[in-house]
């Protein structure tokens, strides 16, 4: 791990201007995506703000009826919470289905959004990768991808989005709000937040330097039974092959996510619109644009299948 | 462990004491040259002081930024029963109890612990007053190479808190229920601590015996 300098933060405020002050510097909360990396060197921030004192830790609701997630919240906490429970039943699975006890103990809402994929390329500093070092190339496109991608992908670059919550905030619309480096804030959809890899896969999300999440809001709930399916390996503990997020009205409309296939999550407001006619019709749309791989064009088939299963599930 | 204390040299120490003869070489080079000047001391690596309670003591140290909270436990308070395996977050064996969360050692940084209070396995029990946990792994063999051992017990404890607190898993059926004290709901909540010795099914019929006697 290369030496770093460190700070616990004073303010939401202080914290986002000194990270953009320094440009090496990096915001640290539960750690364990970032820490990970930075023992194999893939990242090597030169100072550390530790923002878990700033209280951002608080789950509130909103006047509309929605709720008000801290950044800092973790996962635990957010899948045990009452409310998440009750009426955003699809979050509190896809948080239940993602890592491992203790991870989930440290792991933070902001945190998960910002976690940087688990393609093996990324991971290995002497392989080339366009997202841990610009202009290098992409090992994966020609090699072991059978994680990786099949939508959504460029020539760049291949790696899928590793979160599940991830997945389940896009399929309830929320909004992520901001403390920007001069002071502002801002609210952006979560269907903005991540970027594709287009020509620049090191750049992950629209944040700006130094701006800091401060909340993820969940609009007022739409009812309906909410499902998280993971397939993945093995039966807990690993990232999922394809997850389906969805929830189902009675009358057999919905909205439908997919995890583990795309560079975010992956959902379309105009593929969902089909829910009511079948599983195929749906994914048929959600992945036209695929380009799988030899080792990956499984999931164009597993994501048809799981969506299938859930849709059975909610008719059942 | 105290005479370890006294006696020990850590592989930490010999690489110190190496660089240290390295340096003295070095420096008697320069003494038959004068005229060059001293080399520059290389800066230390930047450093904080944490302080935070370790089995009910409380500990102030001053630690390179880098040391997980891991290291600190071991290398600088010599509390060797948490492990080091895979250093990722992957295996569990360095799952410590921290303000009453299980979490793993080896993905937090020492220094962000200011004012927390860790649990290790020697906080649970001892030799001769074993963790009642403890002592089911030992009454179900629970283990065999035991490498991993510490990691699954402070797991353990703290799973049967969670499901106590009513904190949903995976397999819960029931989201709006309470979870149940099944083998399921155990092996899910375990699944971030691994035994490649295979001791699985020991280890959950140690954590279900505890379970059970603790809701008589």
């Amino acid at each position: 791990m290369k030496a770093f300098t460190f700070e616990r933060a004073a303010s939401v405020a202080a914290a986002s201007a000194q990270a953009a002050r320094l440009p090496g510097a990096k915001f640290i909360a539960g750690g364990t995506n970032l820490l990970d990396l930075m023992k194999l060197e893939v990242e090597a921030p030169s100072h550390l703000i530790d923002i878990n004192s700033l209280g951002l830790d608080r789950i509130e609701p909103v006047s509309d009826g929605g709720l008000r997630i801290g950044a800092l919240v973790r996962n635990t906490d957010l899948a045990a919470h009452m409310r998440v429970r009750r009426d955003y039943g699809v979050l509190a699975r896809a948080l239940l289905a993602g890592a491992s006890g203790q991870l989930r103990n440290k792991a933070t809402t902001a945190g998960n959004l910002l976690q940087r994929t688990r393609c093996p390329y990324f991971y290995d500093t002497h392989q080339a990768c366009n997202k841990r070092q610009p202009g290098s190339g992409c090992s994966a496109l020609t090699g072991a991808s059978r994680s990786l991608a099949v939508v959504g992908g460029s020539d760049q670059c291949i790696a899928t989005h590793p979160s599940d919550m991830a997945v389940a905030m896009r399929l309830l619309d929320a909004t992520v709000e901001t403390q920007r480096s001069d002071g502002g804030h801002r609210r952006i959809p979560i269907a903005d937040f991540h970027r594709l890899p287009g020509s620049t896969p090191s750049i992950e999300s629209t944040l700006e330097p130094g701006e800091l999440i401060t909340a993820v809001t969940l609009p007022p709930p739409i009812g309906g039974k909410h499902f998280y399916r993971k397939v993945r390996d093995r039966a807990s503990y690993a990232f999922a092959l394809v997850s389906v997020a969805a929830i189902v009205q009675r009358d057999g409309r919905g909205r439908i996510a997919l995890g583990g296939v795309a560079p975010k999550p992956w959902r379309s407001e105009a593929a969902e619109a089909d829910l009511q006619a079948g599983a195929r019709s749906v994914t048929a749309k959600l992945l036209a644009d695929a380009h799988p791989t030899a080792d990956n064009a499984f999931k164009l088939h597993l994501a048809e299948r799981t969506l299938d299963a859930v849709l059975a599930e909610a008719r059942s | 462990m105290e005479t370890c204390n006294d006696l020990c040299i850590t592989r930490r120490d010999l690489l110190i004491v190496g660089a240290t003869s390295a340096a003295v070489v070095a420096n008697g080079a320069d003494a038959a040259q004068p005229a060059s000047p001293a080399p520059a001391a290389p800066s230390p690596p930047p450093a904080s002081v944490v302080t935070f309670r370790v089995n009910g003591q409380s500990h102030r140290l001053e630690l390179d930024n880098r040391t997980t909270l891991l290291d600190a436990l071991r290398e600088h308070l010599h509390l060797f029963g948490t492990k080091k395996g895979c250093d990722h977050g992957q295996c569990g064996a360095c799952t410590v109890i921290c303000d009453g969360r299980r979490i793993n050692a080896c993905l937090t940084l020492a220094v962000m612990h200011e004012g927390g209070a860790v649990t290790t396995i020697e906080g649970l029990g001892q030799p001769e007053r074993l963790h009642p946990m403890q002592a089911a792994f030992v009454r179900h063999d629970g283990y065999q190479c035991g490498y991993c051992t510490p990691g699954q017990i402070c797991s353990a404890v703290a799973v049967l808190d969670e499901i106590k607190a009513g904190v949903p898993s995976h397999v819960s059926p029931d989201l709006a229920g309470r979870p149940l004290l099944s083998a399921e709901e155990l092996r899910e909540r375990m699944s971030g601590n691994l035994c490649r010795c295979g001791a699985y099914s020991n280890i959950i019929e140690a954590i279900t015996e505890v379970a059970a006697k603790a809701a008589a």
